[in-house]
């Protein structure tokens, strides 16, 4: 469904993304797992068209189409959506109003039900009043609303409290069910655990893909601890300083 | 014709969310004016209404009676239906101690190329009582009319005054608005002002509180968007002289596009150290990451603005 060939993305001179190279199967749940500072949420930028994240090489192909040049907008009418780590609040739009620009016709009450919401949630102001972690809850169920192809989930857990962990897994494992694809961006290995291939990311590198527990392993064995990230940066960091 | 003003009149307060039965009802306390006529007035029960033609305009005269609580929102609408005209009101409130009393306000200049509107308000609240006051105005889309509404209000003991202003359908042309609010102890005020400008639209805005009374506590939010040539110039004032009185200014203004200009001018004074005035000031572009979260979601970037502005000015 989704295909990364040869990915770069600079800032100022410094390469945050290296000829990352990933492939995200039609139907399966993909995470993405990497250290701080690595590039999973730059990648996911790049994916969505975010402005300033556009690429200065290698391509994007979703549904073999090359989308590499197009408009976030363009590509969320092609399917694709973004959860952003730390989602925007509206002043003056209640929940159901953001739900409803998802999707017009979407199912609210049932919708907040999927994340763990009362349907009262739905007069809720997307402001302040929602806390972190319900305000990810929201953000979770507007990508449902929509009912994208692809949803990249950036760090969908984060802020979420433990009680609410196993409805976050149970909604994203109900979102494949819904024939929704996955691109699942998370340091929780009780969320990963919802992952059918885990991509291990590096220093703006995709250094292995694999099954879950193969990746685990890896991760445990070559990425805890690792000081490859650091090394690389502060030399490229002290490069792009120069050119700033 | 007055009949034809009247019906003309209240089709245009339905079209701008309205409802014009409430003219119709009696046991609803109303005022309408087209220019300087009174087209209908009517009283209810602790509510007295009373109007004087003057040249340009109306003398209007509202009293809710000591502790009456007033079921039915109390509702005005001022109209000025040709393309020309001027109309100058002098309106004064007095909401007795105790009293409760909601006053839902239209103005209403659909055809405006030049006209004048000039309001004049003084605006007493006792003890004990509550005041809220709902303006919305609706000038057409000529921007020919200038919009001078002035107000002194005082807030007593223990009272509650809100006062939304609202002109974001059409064009404003010109609005000078202010106000200025004096309140005693225990007082609280809430004024909120929601306003788009769009093309050569001029907005002026100044709202003032003193917090004169202990313990008394004032909100002072603008919502401003700009786009095409628009300017506006927002002055927030709350000056805390009393012991533990609590003000907030908060102005936020959206500019769409880059021929606008915006100005926001926050100005809190504080005379007594253990009373404490904040404020907040922000003008900008629409939010990126708002403006992407709903791209992201399948809207194009102008129904995308049109969410994010339809939120900041509800």
């Amino acid at each position: 469904m989704l295909k990364v060939e040869n990915l770069i993305f600079k800032k100022g001179k410094t390469k945050i993304l290296k000829d990352v190279n990933l492939e995200i199967k039609r139907g399966e749940i993909h995470a993405l797992l990497g250290l701080n500072g690595t590039g999973k949420t730059t990648l996911a930028y790049a994916l969505m068209g975010c402005s300033g994240y556009q690429p200065s090489g290698g391509r994007i192909l979703f549904e073999r189409n090359e989308i590499t040049r197009l408009s976030i907008w363009q590509r969320a009418k092609l399917g694709i959506t973004l959860a952003w780590q730390g989602p925007a609040r509206f002043e003056g739009l209640t929940v159901r109003e953001y739900l409803k620009c998802s999707n017009k016709d979407a199912d609210v009450d049932n919708i907040l039900s999927i994340v763990g919401f009362s349907p009262d949630y739905s007069e809720r102001m997307v402001d302040d009043e929602l806390s972190g972690g319900e305000r990810k809850r929201i953000e979770l169920a507007s990508v449902i609303a929509m009912h994208p192809k692809l949803a990249i989930l950036d760090e969908i857990d984060s802020g979420i409290d433990i009680v609410s962990m196993p409805s976050i897994r149970k909604t994203i494992r109900k979102m494949k069910k819904g024939g929704i694809t996955v691109l699942l961006i998370t340091h929780n290995e009780y969320i990963l655990d919802v992952a059918d291939k885990i991509s291990l990311i590096c220093a703006g590198e995709i250094v292995k893909t694999a099954k879950p527990q193969v990746a685990k392993e890896y991760f445990k064995k070559h990425c805890k601890g690792c000081t490859h990230l650091y090394q690389v940066n502060w030399e490229e960091l002290k490069n792009g300083f120069k050119g700033v | 014709m007055v009949l034809k003003e009247f019906e003309t009149l209240l089709n245009i307060y339905e079209k701008v969310g309205g409802n014009k039965d409430v003219f119709k009802q009696r046991n609803v306390a109303n005022l309408l004016i087209q220019e300087n006529r009174v087209l209908n007035s009517n009283n209810a029960e602790g509510v007295i209404m009373e109007s004087r033609q003057t040249r340009n305009g109306v003398i209007a005269n509202l009293l809710v009676k000591q502790k009456v609580k007033v079921k039915n929102p109390v509702h005005l609408c001022f109209g000025v239906l040709p393309k020309e005209g001027r109309q100058e009101i002098m309106m004064n409130i007095s909401v007795e101690d105790g009293a409760e009393v909601e006053v839902v306000a239209h103005c209403l200049f659909p055809n405006a190329v030049k006209v004048i509107h000039k309001m004049d308000a003084d605006i007493k609240i006792g003890k004990n009582a509550k005041f809220k006051y709902q303006e919305t105005h609706y000038h057409g889309n000529y921007g020919g009319i200038r919009v001078i509404p002035r107000a002194r209000v005082s807030v007593g003991k223990n009272s509650l005054y809100e006062n939304i202003f609202s002109l974001i359908i059409g064009r404003v042309g010109f609005l000078d608005f202010d106000y200025e609010v004096n309140c005693d102890e225990k007082s609280v005020v809430d004024l909120a002002m929601k306003v788009y400008g769009k093309e050569d639209d001029s907005i002026k805005v100044r709202e003032s509180v003193n917090l004169n009374g202990k313990e008394s506590k004032s909100l002072v939010k603008t919502r401003v968007v700009l786009k095409d040539k628009a300017k506006a110039e927002v002055i927030g004032e709350t000056y805390g002289n009393a012991p533990y009185a609590h003000g907030h200014v908060d102005c936020t203004e959206i500019l769409i596009g880059r021929g606008a200009v915006a100005k926001a001018i926050p100005i809190v004074a504080v005379k007594d150290d253990r009373a404490k005035v904040t404020h907040e000031a922000a003008i900008g572009s629409i939010d990126k990451r708002q403006l992407e979260t709903l791209m992201a979601r399948g809207l194009n970037e102008e129904e995308a603005i049109n969410v994010i502005v339809k939120g900041i000015l509800k």
